[in-house]
């Protein structure tokens, strides 16, 4: 689906093919699904406090301030990653880098749309699953829905963000995401057991 | 069929499930739920392999992880033959092929067994004394021989096919352990609903109730107590239960190591089984109930099979339903054996006789042993065993000496006492404490927010255990969660109580005895070796362990320890907790290399990157180098054409033509913020605050210590943007020192970064076409040398796709990198590769890069600087901003050392011989002449062959190399001396005419 959408719009405005990383990778073990997401908006935010109103507005989501918190409307999500760090990701279609633009408030805005590929895993055994490389506490009093963390998978960074009890969405960089997903797919092997 | 020493009726496995295995090429039949040793043993086969060191048969002494004797290989294939697993811990499953160990041509005939009868020789400290001269035979005869003498088990001969997995887990309350103590603990901790997780190594929980015949908790027997308990702790959402699960390891703060054996136990463990599976656990609380290990009684002849520990024996008998022997022998210091021995007689077992080594002791095992008829010998000892392959006899007289009597036995069960299982408490650091009452070291001082309970804590008595476990499980969950349970306290009808015992040699083996009483059955360690280290000056255990090799063992001396101490306490005549205890270091039992890697192999070894347009460089065959965790495309040989070839024919074409080069690894960083261009100001020697938007400057970066640490082209977008580039190497120490400065020296600047790498992919277009190659697929960019000069970036499109387009150039050829969103890469690589191809473009590798790079003297940093080299060492002062005032490295270029003369220098080098390339890393010398050692003045730092210049070219770090120019000096090699002259770095358009060319 993701891969048609993509090239439907590039027919459109006459540009080359997009080749997401891995695109339509997917790996199904007993109790969990892994899996390549469609390509998204990205966009890394930095503001001190002041900026947090303004940019919220511009933005259309509130930027959360809570540690490992994230807010989400209308298909765009905001996590809080520092102190006076975000990323937003918009799986809409929309431009947040765009909207970021129209604020005159302190902040910085960088496009990472490219940077990073977002991975799903799904299902009963998705905590197990991300555990198998990730230190930390999923348990839903530690890492309730929402939550969100920059952490690592064994040995790569990735931010964490448990979208409902039992569906985390993984975000690393590109290069990167080859051996996420790997071992995420290894671990989904043996999560069940 | 049932095997001799099955008694029927007796253990708890059903012995109509059978499996059928092999020992040493022979076969045997066992029953499910067997360990290899009970297997073997209801056989009748005690002989189970030869020691390290003397060889000496040994059998099976324990029934547990403890186990210092039984090791096995056992052996599914070619490339799974485990050495070292210890027979008393292998479940048996059906098909199960093991084979002794450390001995030659047989179990039952080795030759290495001479080494006991020349034990004399081999008394501790053998090896230290005897193998010191000459030196240099240690490599080619001693190490070797003694290796080979000395091996334990045969190493597989191919790559591990199994897998490995891993976990982290989290949970309040972590039990160690799953005997009566554990289980009390982890039910109190489970009612109050926190999560609780219960590890225990044996296939089955219960621990030493599975040898307890009498015990009864909640009106039940006492292992099925354990069982119902099990079911039930499985049976909650808050309770993780781990059997066949060590804990080998406790960390900091609560970090505890398990290894689960997964698939061990299984005749055809499936694929997409792990083999063991690592938990990295962070508890709030632990509760360790680890239990106590019997010892064994430190006498000659201790070590022959079929002599075993008392509550081995009852183990094999009331869980596997096996006797160790039909006329068996009890010798003990404490209560505990005659249960043993009860158990046995009841069985139908004769009991030859029990030596109890104390004068009167009293109470209902010493009555009811006396009422079952069995002979009882008060204040004796048995001061030897007799018999070789198989204990035959054992020799009992008075422990104060007078005349002995031998009496026929076919196994010998002992019985010294129970030491405490501190090794966990040990590793998380606490202090243990002796009670000298008890004469045991018990868990002191703890230094992490976990107790002891039970057996480990010296509590005796079921009873008092699950009393005292119950209520540290409730308090543990109480601690780490608040929250507070409501089940009931299990309720011990009956169980035993031993404590006591001895510690060190028995009567026989005393002082002035030479005797073989083992201590250490694994490392052949001797009562009298002790002793020996004592005499010899060792004063301190840890001396004593390290001379004896007591306790060194895979068994981590589970056995021996204390006894050791004990006798090297007698010997210095000082109390036991002044000679101290030797450190508890992980792991508890022997970790396979396996589980500690887990996932981490293969492909997942280490995570391998690959840029947008790998996937077409291997489609052309290019040939790729790993740069970091990068691979990057080498050269791309045309057909016939090797390395050399393909290099070359690329350099020639980029000059002459144009070439494409992915350059999307270089490191890259945007700043952004108002005072962007102040925060470059201060990292890099550079001035930034008059670069125009849209202009770019190569910029330096030096450490504190004025020394450059990165380099790179950085692009002005906006006057709060840059887009900064850095090494490929670089990219994640650049970004953490930026970002280092930026929060502690400059936290006041308005400024932020953000790792801009895999954004962009990067495709460099270099050579007199290149302007031709790219314009073509360009909107919105004038790309005529007035509107885009050198050293200039824009924003547009190519191929309908943003990009940020830089006029740069690596090569001192007219150049541009195109920066476009990574998946697009690929495919504008492609339009760009068609364009090119109209005009005779190559696409170059990093060889080629690195030669046209060189060729015009720009440096990589890490290859031609080393972290000593300045700017002006390296012929860059002009990239130092003079009117600057402040940036990191300023005050370090002052320093006297980096300003004085005679540093060393970057130049270049011209061999005389044109044809010859030299070594990188080659050292330099003014005077070949000169006697050994000579005076090195330098060193070349990149030496290509380059096909533009016909000739070889170097550049090199040499002393005062500006000074030099033109001189001659040389370069001794295995194979004779290189002559070269000191040139200018630049070997290609000198005047930089090219650029525009």
């Amino acid at each position: 689906m993701a891969k048609a959408a993509a090239k439907t719009k590039a027919a459109a405005s006459a540009s080359v093919e997009r080749r997401p990383a891995l695109a339509g990778r997917t790996l199904s073990a007993p109790g969990v699904k892994v899996e390549i997401l469609p390509p998204a908006e990205r966009v890394s935010l930095r503001a001190p406090q002041a900026s947090v109103a303004a940019l919220s507005k511009a933005l259309g989501v509130t930027l959360p301030v809570k540690p490992k918190s994230s807010a989400a409307k209308d298909g765009r999500t905001a996590l809080w990653l520092g102190p006076d760090e975000w990323m937003i990701i918009d799986e809409a279609g929309n431009d947040p880098l765009a909207d970021c633009a129209k604020v005159t408030a302190l902040h910085s805005a960088v496009g990472i749309s490219h940077r990073n590929v977002g991975i799903s895993v799904a299902g009963p055994a998705a905590a197990v699953t991300v555990n198998s490389g990730c230190p930390q506490d999923l348990s839903l009093e530690a890492f309730p829905v929402g939550a969100a963390s920059r952490t690592i998978l064994g040995k790569s960074e990735i931010v964490l963000l448990r979208i409902a009890a039992d569906v985390f969405r993984v975000e690393c960089w590109r290069s990167f995401s080859d051996y996420v997903f790997t071992l995420l797919s290894e671990a989904a092997s043996d999560a069940a057991n | 069929m049932n095997a001799m020493f099955r008694i029927s009726g007796a253990g708890r496995l059903s012995q109509a499930k059978t499996a059928s295995f092999s020992f040493d090429d022979k076969s045997y039949t066992g029953i499910e739920g067997d360990t290899l040793a009970s297997a073997l043993l209801a056989n009748g086969v005690h002989l189970v392999g030869r020691s390290f060191k003397y060889h000496r048969p040994r059998g099976v002494l324990s029934a547990g992880a403890e186990e210092p004797n039984a090791l096995v290989q056992i052996v599914r294939d070619d490339a799974r033959k485990t050495p070292n697993v210890r027979a008393t811990v292998q479940e048996l499953y059906d098909g199960l092929t093991a084979h002794s160990q450390n001995r030659w041509p047989s179990l039952s005939f080795d030759v290495g067994a001479v080494n006991d009868i020349a034990s004399p020789l081999f008394s501790a400290g053998f090896y230290y004394k005897t193998f010191m001269w000459p030196k240099s035979a240690w490599k080619s005869l001693y190490e070797p021989k003694i290796r080979a003498a000395a091996g334990l088990g045969v190493s597989p001969g191919k790559p591990d096919p199994d897998h490995y997995a891993a976990r982290y887990a989290h949970c309040e309350v972590l039990v160690l352990g799953g005997g009566a103590a554990g289980i009390a603990a982890a039910l109190a901790a489970a009612e109050a609903g926190v999560r609780v997780i219960l590890a225990d190594e044996q296939a089955e929980f219960g621990g030493s109730l599975r040898f307890e015949s009498g015990a009864r908790i909640d009106g039940q027997d006492g292992y099925a107590w354990a069982q119902a308990a099990i079911a039930k702790l499985k049976a909650m959402d808050n309770v993780r239960v781990l059997s066949r699960t060590t804990a080998f390891g406790y960390y900091a703060q609560n970090f505890v190591g398990l290894v689960e054996r997964v698939s061990d136990h299984l005749k055809n463990p499936g694929r997409e089984l792990a083999r063991e599976r690592l938990w990295q656990v962070r508890a709030g609380r632990v509760v360790i109930a680890t239990g106590a290990i019997e010892r064994h009684m430190v006498f000659a002849n201790n070590d022959r099979p079929g002599v075993m520990l008392a509550s081995a024996a009852r183990t094999y008998l009331n869980h596997y339903g096996v006797a160790v022997g039909r006329n068996v022998g009890v010798y003990t210091a404490n209560d505990s054996a005659y249960a043993a021995a009860i158990d046995l007689k009841k069985a139908g077992v004769n009991i030859a006789a029990i030596v109890d080594l104390r004068d009167n002791p009293a109470g209902p095992a010493i009555d009811e042993a006396r009422a079952l008829g069995i002979e009882i010998n008060f204040g004796r000892a048995v001061v030897s065993a007799g018999g070789k392959l198989r204990v035959s006899s054992m020799t009992v007289q008075p422990k104060n000496g007078g005349g002995g009597r031998t009496i026929p036995v076919d196994a010998i069960l002992m019985s010294a006492g129970w030491t405490p299982s501190v090794h966990l408490f040990s590793q998380s650091r606490g202090k243990v404490a002796f009670n000298d009452e008890t004469k045991r070291f018990v868990p002191g001082t703890y230094a992490q927010d976990c107790v002891s309970v039970g057996a480990c804590n010296g509590t005796d008595g079921l009873d008092a255990a699950v009393d005292e476990a119950y209520a540290a499980g409730a308090k543990a969950a109480k601690e780490a969660s608040g929250k507070a349970g409501k089940g009931a306290k299990p309720k011990v009808d009956a169980g035993e109580s031993w404590s006591r015992g001895m510690l060190g040699a028995a009567p026989g083996a005393g002082p002035g005895t030479t005797v073989k009483a083992f201590v250490d059955f694994q490392n052949d360690v001797t009562a009298k070796d002790i002793r020996q280290a004592v005499h010899e000056g060792m004063h301190s255990i840890e001396h004593v362990k390290r001379f004896t090799t007591n306790g060194m063992a895979t068994d981590q001396g589970k056995t021996s320890n204390m006894h050791g101490l004990a006798i090297a306490a007698e010997e210095l005549g000082k109390p036991i907790p002044q000679v101290g205890l030797t450190t508890f270091r992980a792991p508890y039992t022997p970790v396979t290399f396996g589980s500690i890697v887990g996932h981490a192999r293969g492909a997942l070894f280490d995570p391998t990157r690959r840029t947008a347009t790998h996937g077409w460089a291997a489609s052309q065959g290019a040939v790729f180098e790993d740069v970091g965790h990068w691979k990057r495309a080498w050269y791309f040989p045309k057909a016939g054409e090797d390395m050399h070839a393909a290099v070359n024919r690329e350099c020639v074409t980029v000059r002459k033509v144009a070439g494409l080069f992915d350059a999307s690894t270089l490191g890259k960083i945007e700043v952004v913020g108002p005072d962007a261009a102040k925060f470059m100001e201060l990292l890099y020697t550079n001035p930034w605050e008059k670069l125009e938007t849209g202009r770019c400057r190569y910029g330096i970066m030096l450490r504190e210590d004025g020394f450059i640490y990165d380099d790179g082209v950085v692009g002005r977008l906006a006057p709060d943007r840059f887009h900064v580039t850095t090494t490929t190497g670089g990219a994640p120490r650049v970004m953490n020192h930026m970002e280092d400065y930026l929060q502690t020296e400059f936290p006041h600047l308005n400024v932020w970064l953000t790792s801009i790498t895999e954004q962009w992919a990067v495709i460099a277009v270099q050579g007199p076409k290149s302007r031709e190659i790219i314009a073509p697929l360009v909107e919105g960019i004038d790309m005529s040398d007035e509107a885009m000069p050198h050293m200039s970036v824009r924003e547009g499109k190519i191929c309908g796709v943003p990009t940020r387009l830089f006029r740069m150039s690596f090569t001192g050829e007219r150049g541009f990198e195109v920066n476009v969103p990574a998946d697009y890469g690929e495919a504008v690589w492609e339009a760009l590769w068609a364009e090119g191809q109209k005009h005779g473009a190559t696409a170059y590798g990093t060889e080629t890069m690195h030669v046209l790079r060189a060729e015009k003297g720009y440096i990589i940093v890490g290859q031609d600087t080393d972290g000593t080299v300045t700017p002006n060492d390296a012929g860059l002062d002009w990239a130092v901003g003079k009117k600057k005032t402040d940036f990191v490295g300023i005050r370090g270029l002052t320093r006297p050392d980096l300003v004085a003369k005679g540093r060393k220098q970057l130049v270049g080098l011209k061999t005389k011989d044109p044809k010859v390339v030299l070594e990188e890393g080659a050292q330099i010398v003014a005077d070949p002449k000169q006697p050994i050692p000579m005076k090195m003045i330098g060193h070349v730092t990149s030496s290509y062959w380059s096909e533009n210049c016909g000739r070889s070219i170097a550049l090199a770090l040499v002393a005062g190399g500006r000074d030099r120019m033109g001189q001659t000096l040389y370069v001794p090699m295995p194979n004779g001396t290189i002559e070269v002259e000191v040139t200018g770095m630049v070997f290609v358009d000198e005047k930089g005419e090219r650029l525009n060319g």
